[in-house]
């Protein structure tokens, strides 16, 4: 008797009420009005029929077939005929040399793609795979989808037809997202950091500490740069030689500010824990055999507590890339800028330009993390 | 030589350790026995100041023990505690080589000690070198927080209840090997034990400390025999005081000449466990056999009988 996945079920049944319901493709005359949606097997009869051929075999996989590397690997040959269909129709739909039409990916293209993503991640869970292949797989995606993005193959599609108009400021931005989301952890945990170790050792200053940075991370981030703004600009007007340095009250200031503050609870709090979780028997044996405070805190307490720490900066760097987001309300800059852009002309493509690499972005910072996380981590608990 | 000088350590209003003065010979284990709450760790910890005494000095080999810096002085000393304290995120061989590596040995020097101790307790350095405590039983992670303890080469060894997390077998052996380091090596060792028994089997020198007091310190014998305190007999003598008597004594050292018939018993079994095996055979008298094993002598069921009534 065939065991049957449910997972698999769930994901084949949304996908196929996805394909039967919701277009792949949808044509817009130019990329603000609404689209229409175009049938596939019209367009391009042949990748259509080996999409559904290839989807239908993906389905039965999930359902049926236990082995995760076959889930895997059907997983990701679906994906790929599923962007190959996608961009062929695209190409047959845009008039050679017409830079106004927007051929976009439907409802059901993203339904299917996330039914998709959901298998080939589930797969790689059951895998088990250890950290370095983990981040190995990571590297070996991003690559993958790069060089596909790259080959131009896919350049008719709505969301590149964005890239392709705003590529210097693309490049701008996602440095500018980086150094953000980046920048305000390095200071935070510069800072944060000593003050964990601190409020470790002064059980009175942890409260107090802990207490002020949860008031913080309560404040919603679009308020809190509203509040940053007044005393910023205040400070660059007084102080000229802080204006010429960049200091204003809106902009990228109050913007690595406002994430620096919202980086010290998790750093500060994962350190207080990690270092609370130590063994007492391990740092009294290190005291008697005569190491001395410092030796103790980089020794023994320290690495012991890594891991711990490792994730509260895993959870501000994922909180982080995504914050920056909204700091280009206030003129923060970083992929924020297209998707507020685009919800200012309605033009989806310009937001999914933003807001898919902030996704990528977060889930690579993320991996990367826990697989560190992983590796420090040599004391079972 | 270890002095402890009208040693006090006072918590606000409450006395741990309250002026304890006694002298710790070279080369001898004694053992500090005494309910929990009765000073005897703060005591142990003062010796190498984990504890800073309130007032009153601790004499090592005549130097006062804050001459120097606390982490300098603990450098010299070896300590042991319960539940080891092993570095979870250490192999064994660098768990062991902590202080020999603080003290700026070379590497060579180092590795060669680890070897050396880790064959000293029975853990084989290919096997066990690289591998983590949590990879470990019990007894061998004990082992390891022992070696480890030793690795300088102290003159001095602090324990506090070292075998308290050992089942009854393993803690049997574990505390034959002790004996067998000490002597081996003469290191003096101090043991903080609640474990009355555990004291009268390792201590040359049995110290019994009540509510911060040091009630007695004397031979295991003489606090059988001659108790200073009511707590003291209390503690000692619960109906088997004969029986802890001549647990005390080996056949080896009470050997009369002669063969006789009847069981063989090795030098090193206690009076107490040849007296078990006369009653158990029947025998009235034992043969004691050596170290190579040849008969070396005999005990006789009367002679161990009179040995035990000196309690009275």
């Amino acid at each position: 008797m065939q065991r049957i996945d449910r997972l698999g079920v769930l994901l084949s049944f949304s996908g196929a009420l996805a394909l039967t319901l919701l277009p792949l493709v949808v044509f817009k005359a130019n990329r603000i009005v609404p689209g229409e949606p175009r049938a596939l097997l019209d367009l391009v009869p042949t990748a259509a029929l080996a999409l559904y051929f290839t989807l239908a075999v993906a389905a039965a996989v999930a359902v049926f077939i236990q082995s995760p590397r076959i889930r895997l690997l059907t997983a990701l040959i679906g994906i790929a005929a599923l962007a190959i269909a996608v961009a062929s129709a695209a190409d047959i739909l845009t008039p050679a040399g017409n830079r106004v039409v927007r051929v976009a990916p439907g409802a059901g293209f993203w339904i299917v793609l996330i039914a998709l993503g959901l298998l080939a991640t589930d797969a790689l869970t059951r895998l088990r795979p250890g950290p370095v292949l983990r981040v190995a797989t990571l590297v070996v995606f991003l690559a993958a989808t790069l060089a596909a993005l790259g080959s131009g193959f896919f350049d008719d599609l709505s969301i590149m037809r964005e890239y392709a108009v705003n590529a210097t400021r693309f490049a701008h931005e996602a440095q500018r997202h980086l150094l953000l989301a980046l920048g305000s952890l390095g200071a935070a945990v510069i800072v944060a950091l000593p003050l964990g170790v601190l409020c470790h050792r002064q059980p009175r200053l942890r409260n107090a500490v802990l207490g002020v940075l949860n008031v913080v991370q309560t404040i919603p981030s679009i308020a809190l740069f509203g509040i940053l703004m007044a005393p910023l600009a205040a400070m660059a007007l007084a102080f000229p030689a802080l204006a010429a340095l960049g200091l204003s009250g809106i902009g990228a200031a109050p913007a690595a500010i406002a994430l620096f503050l919202y980086s010290l609870l998790p750093i500060v709090g994962n350190t207080v824990v990690g270092l609370g979780r130590v063994s007492p028997a391990a740092v009294d044996a290190a005291r008697g055999m005569g190491l001395t405070a410092g030796q103790i805190l980089r020794q023994i307490e320290l690495p012991l507590a890594l891991p711990t720490i490792l994730t509260g900066i895993r959870i501000v760097l994922v909180q982080n890339i995504g914050l920056v987001t909204i700091a280009a309300l206030i003129g923060g800059g970083g992929f924020g800028a297209f998707v507020f852009q685009g919800i200012g002309q309605t033009a989806i493509d310009l937001v999914l330009l933003g807001a898919i690499p902030t996704v990528v972005l977060a889930f690579s910072a993320s991996v990367v993390l826990d697989a560190l996380t992983d590796l420090t981590r040599r004391v079972p608990r | 030589m270890i002095q402890i000088d009208k040693l006090c350590k006072r918590y606000g209003e409450s006395t741990v350790v309250d002026d304890v003065s006694m002298v710790i010979e070279p080369r001898t284990m004694t053992t500090i026995v005494g309910t929990s709450g009765s000073g005897k760790s703060t005591l142990l910890r003062m010796i190498n100041r984990l504890v800073e005494p309130t007032s009153g000095r601790v004499l090592l080999d005549g130097n006062d023990t804050t001459a120097e810096p606390a982490y300098l002085l603990r450098r010299r000393i070896g300590y042991a505690i319960q539940g080891l304290g092993l570095f979870p995120h250490r192999t064994v061989a660098d768990n062991i080589a902590t202080v020999p590596r603080l003290l700026g040995w070379s590497a060579e020097r180092v590795s060669a000690r680890v070897t050396e101790l880790l064959e000293l307790f029975q853990l084989d350095p290919g096997l066990y070198a690289a591998k983590y405590p949590h990879e470990l039983s019990g007894g061998q992670q004990q082992r390891v927080g022992v070696a480890r303890a030793l690795a300088a080469k102290p003159n001095v060894l602090l324990m506090d209840e070292p075998f308290g997390a050992l089942d009854p077998i393993i803690r049997t052996k574990a505390q034959d090997d002790l004996l067998g380091i000490q002597r081996r090596f003469g290191t003096t060792i101090i043991l903080v034990t609640h474990d009355i028994d555990e004291a009268f089997r390792l201590g040359d020198r049995v110290a019994v400390m009540s509510q911060g007091r040091l009630l007695q310190h004397d031979r295991p014998a003489a606090l059988l025999t001659q108790p200073a305190d009511p707590f003291v007999a209390q503690l000692t003598g619960s109906g088997d005081k004969s029986l802890k008597l001549l647990s005390l004594t080996t056949a080896g050292e009470v050997a009369d000449q002669g063969i006789v018939t009847g069981p063989n018993v090795s030098w090193s079994m206690s009076l107490r466990n040849v007296l078990a095996e006369l009653v158990w055979c029947g025998a009235a008298a034992a043969t004691v056999v050596g170290p190579d094993g040849d008969p070396i002598g005999h005990v006789t069921l009367a002679s161990i009988l009179a040995r035990g009534r000196q309690a009275r």
